[in-house]
């Protein structure tokens, strides 16, 4: 029995003599025995509470006790209870695609409104409606930066994330694309190493803000060298720190993308979150992604289209600007309804927190005998710290204390063992802050 | 209906955030800090929630309308996938955990549900190994295709063209291009299927592979399968299957079996999960044996003691494609999905999918054009040719449905056929509903003969009418706070 069938057996006998044929298996005749499955061996099927039973088992085998003060792009910020009720409506969650704008307005005015406040947020002229996740978003606005410029020397400051490193090298692999990286100094972008790579065939400078490391840099001045050069420059933003800093459009630059899922998405493991990327209006058409765009209707009432579509591989197929179809629609608008929340004045609030605890957390920490706070830069609401031993032993030994004490530098940079990257969001008291301070004290003792 | 920023009352909050508990007001230099605050909306929780409210019911939804649309498979997502997804124990759990030293301790049961979701739709397709990392039906294809140039390169080939058939959605092509190929284009025959002549006489040692999906969107099972296979293979090409179309062949026919070497599946379409107004969807990619080394990292692996791990020291790997291990919520969605239904359920998927395909097919044959007279697949396709004879498009007939409370069947796809209707009901639409459905296109049809012209005021019932779309394209006004003429 399948409750997501409603065909009873009379349904399926009238239905076989409309269509005249005995038998469902009649309707398969092009299958030839030749195309019959080798093996078809899956579980039998469960109830719902046998279902829930072993999935409340193996959530239990999952550990989310621990106090987090890890992040590494991902944080563990407040989902407010509106954000989920809002977006458990199956009117938004099982709706389709927006092709057909008649029947589709809520999803659509929804988009526009996220579109502008991701304007709003980044100080860019456009937006388009999401992509998939921050990742892939820095690789869409690569390759469009190589559409735009012609040319195809990347270069790519250290401080972006190295996972995001990771995969646009392997998306690019096969595309005879030119990269360079340059290292990092006190944590900012190395201005000397930069500029002498910058040249009249470089496509796009990448940088991330705050940076991997969790430091604040202000790029105006990369993005003037770079667009004397014919350059792009493209920033991988955290949108929670935009509550408070400077604006990638307030530097100059070409292309902002980054994950959304500090604007009201649960960590979920990884996924869905949703990337976002905005630009300068006349890039839009080398922009990937779905657009909505304003308009009338044949009474002259204002509603909302997918626009520019001459873009999509719907339309272009092997000429699009990319290859993508489905974006992170439902996502999106969680992130708007989350923005809409906080408004003007909470999402300010909320970046200030996010920097006072981490400032404390720093204070505790600092005190600490054998941490060294890094100081030389400033951050936001992560940074790093110099341990005495292994940081991936210290952060080991931390579990059992209850805590998620950080990521561990040399995971992804060797030499960097004993440093560790330490995030500090909202949720974070006083005193867990000061519990994570003893118990490191003790570890480290 | 009021834009969110057009409800703006300076002062209003919508969410109470904690005073600080902690002696610090920590500053920045004012050279990294933003002029003027982001224009968010100044407004109450129940402005936004009444605001969100009400923009959903702007929307056509499964849970309220029938989308018969091909291609796209929009079957019911179960509310209990739903419930699943949003479980503390997963849905709160960080994606760099793991990467801690000795890390996969502590997400044992996420690692089991990824391990379990790749072994069963291993064994549903025919495949060798999956990875769930692609975040979308079209990522997926980047990665397959990445696959294809990871085996080519391992093995000296100089491979230069994909081939893929007429009928194909636009995201193969631009998938292909994307990742370095140019594209041969294959005709489709009288029948619907593709013409093997036409494909001999483009194949060469250049060729990489050849993406189709099977059934294809003709809706049309291609008996010549096991043929084309030994083509494409005979010159080193891999066979790449688009799974858009699963939901058609469960437990009747794999993929694997019918000599395709790659595959992408699209979780929601053929498992249930929510297609989200467009998205998150997720792509999962398969492999036969001898392209498995070349899967992304990181691989779920089951160690001798029966725990799990994630094996990064892939030496042949492409690489990373996503930065984690997939849209692990959507995946969670299809593992409940596949555990409620079974082996069993997923068989039956099929036969009412297709047994519903057929029906709607032959109760409008009369008073629709078919494009291929013959047994169809989970989905069939009509030409709107006698109605455009009466100046009524497929597009016309499409907005007529919507007063129905219908969303339109998907118009003008394939390419192939012209003025294309294409009709996929799926499985969990009920006889009743298949009726309504066949009701409103005879209707359609009626009024097509009667009063051709009042097809241009549809649809009459929704918030509104037909859209400008020209002038959206004109004036690219997508920014509350840059509107341009």
């Amino acid at each position: 029995m399948n409750p997501y069938i409603a065909n009873t057996e009379q349904d399926v006998r009238a239905m076989l003599g409309v269509i005249g044929v005995d038998s469902i298996d009649a309707l398969f005749a092009d299958i030839k025995p030749e195309h019959a499955p080798q093996s078809f061996d899956l579980p039998a099927g469960l109830s719902e509470f046998e279902v829930m039973e072993r999935l409340r088992r193996l959530a239990a085998s999952n550990t989310t006790v621990l106090v987090p003060f890890i992040g590494g792009g991902y944080y563990d910020h407040y989902v407010p209870a509106a954000c989920g009720a809002i977006m458990s409506r199956g009117e938004f969650y099982t709706a389709y695609t927006p092709y057909q704008p008649e029947c589709s307005q809520g999803t659509l005015q929804a988009l526009f409104e996220y579109q502008s406040g991701i304007c709003t947020l980044t100080g860019m002229e456009v937006s388009n409606a999401s992509l998939y996740d921050g990742g892939t978003a820095l690789y869409e606005a690569m390759m469009m930066a190589i559409r735009v410029t012609g040319r195809k020397k990347i270069i790519m400051d250290g401080g972006v994330s190295p996972i995001y490193r990771k995969l646009i090298r392997s998306y690019t692999h096969n595309l005879h694309i030119e990269f360079m990286e340059t290292p990092i100094v006190h944590g900012q972008t190395d201005r000397a190493a930069m500029f002498s790579l910058i040249g009249n065939d470089t496509a796009a400078v990448i940088v991330q803000n705050p940076n991997f490391f969790g430091v604040i840099d202000d790029h105006a001045d990369v993005v003037a060298q770079a667009h004397a050069a014919g350059a792009l420059v493209i920033a991988s933003v955290y949108p929670v720190a935009l509550g408070l800093l400077k604006t990638p459009a307030e530097m100059g630059v070409d292309i902002v993308t980054g994950d959304g899922q500090s604007l009201g998405l649960p960590l979920n493991f990884g996924g869905p979150y949703f990337g976002f990327m905005a630009t300068r209006k006349a890039y839009i058409r080398q922009m990937p992604g779905r657009i909505i765009g304003e308009t009338v209707d044949a009474q002259g009432r204002r509603c909302f289209v997918n626009t520019l579509q001459a873009r999509e591989q719907h339309i272009r197929r092997e000429k699009a600007t990319s290859n993508i179809c489905t974006n992170a629609a439902v996502c999106a608008i969680q992130a708007s309804v989350f923005m809409s929340l906080l408004g003007k004045q909470g999402f300010r609030r909320l970046a200030t927190l996010n920097l006072d605890k981490a400032e404390f957390a720093r204070q505790v920490l600092q005190k600490i005998p054998g941490v060294e706070v890094k100081r030389s830069s400033p951050t936001f609401n992560e940074f790093v710290v110099r341990l005495p031993s292994d940081a991936a032993d210290v952060v080991e030994a931390m579990i059992p204390r209850g805590f998620a004490a950080g990521f561990p530098l040399g995971r992804y940079y060797p030499g960097l063992e004993n440093y560790l990257l330490v995030a500090v969001t909202e949720k974070r008291t006083k005193a867990e802050i000061e519990a994570y301070g003893v118990a490191l004290a003790e570890v480290l003792g | 209906m009021k834009l969110i920023f057009e409800q703006n009352v300076p002062g209003r909050q919508g969410f109470k955030l904690p005073e600080s508990d902690v002696p610090v007001n920590a500053s920045l230099d004012s050279k990294y800090l933003r002029q003027d605050a982001a224009r968010f909306p100044e407004v109450s929780e129940l402005d936004v929630v009444r605001h969100f409210t009400r923009l959903s019911r702007l929307n056509f939804s499964l849970d309220a309308n029938i989308y018969p649309l091909g291609s796209c498979t929009m079957k019911y997502n179960p509310k209990f996938t739903e419930k699943a997804a949003g479980m503390p124990g997963f849905a709160d759990l960080h994606p760099l955990l793991p990467q801690l030293k000795g890390g996969e301790r502590y997400v044992q049961g996420a690692l089991e549900v990824l391990y379990d979701t790749e072994r069963w739709l291993g064994e549903i397709t025919g495949m060798k190994a999956f990875t769930l990392q692609p975040l979308a039906g079209a990522h997926g294809e980047l990665t397959g295709i990445m696959l294809m140039a990871a085996y080519h390169k391992a093995r000296g080939n100089n491979k230069k063209y994909i081939i893929i058939p007429d009928s194909a959605h636009g995201t193969n092509p631009a998938s292909a291009a994307v990742a370095g190929y140019q594209i041969i284009s294959v005709p489709s025959d009288k029948k619907g299927g593709m013409d093997i002549a036409k494909l001999k006489a483009v194949l060469t040692d250049e060729v990489a592979g050849l993406m189709m999906t099977c059934p294809d969107t003709h809706g049309v099972f291609n008996s010549s399968i096991s043929e084309i296979s030994r083509l494409i293979h005979a010159v080193d090409g891999l066979m790449y299957y688009d799974g858009a179309n699963l939901n058609a062949t469960l437990g009747r026919c794999r993929p694997g079996d019918v000599g395709f070497d790659l595959v992408h599946l699209n979780l929601h379409k053929t498992f249930a999960t929510p297609h989200g107004g467009g998205g998150p969807g997720s792509g999962p990619v398969g492999v036969t044996a001898r392209l498995e080394k070349f899967l992304p990292v990181s691989r779920v692996v089951k160690r001798a003691d029966g725990s799990f791990a994630l094996d990064y020291d892939r030496p042949d790997s492409i690489g990373y494609i996503a930065s984690f291990y997939g849209n692990f919520g959507i995946i969670l969605r299809a593992y409940a999905y596949m555990l409620l239904l079974g082996g069993d359920g997923l068989k039956a998927t099929s036969d009412h999918a297709v047994l519903n395909a057929n029906y709607l097919m032959h109760r409008l044959k009369k008073n629709y054009q078919v494009a291929f007279d013959r047994i169809c697949m989970h989905e069939c396709l009509f030409s709107a040719s006698r109605q455009t004879a009466l100046g009524v498009h497929a597009i016309d007939i499409a907005k007529c449905l919507i007063d129905q409370g219908i969303h339109p069947p998907t118009v003008y796809f394939p390419l192939t056929v012209k003025e294309a209707i294409m009709v996929e009901p799926t499985e969990t639409e009920s006889r009743e509903t298949l009726d309504l459905f066949v009701d409103a296109m005879i209707e359609a049809d009626a009024l097509a003969r009667t009063n051709p012209a009042a097809f241009h005021d549809f649809p009459r019932t929704m918030p509104i009418s037909r859209p400008d779309e020209t002038k959206a394209a004109r004036e690219m006004n997508v920014n509350f706070f840059a509107p341009t003429a």
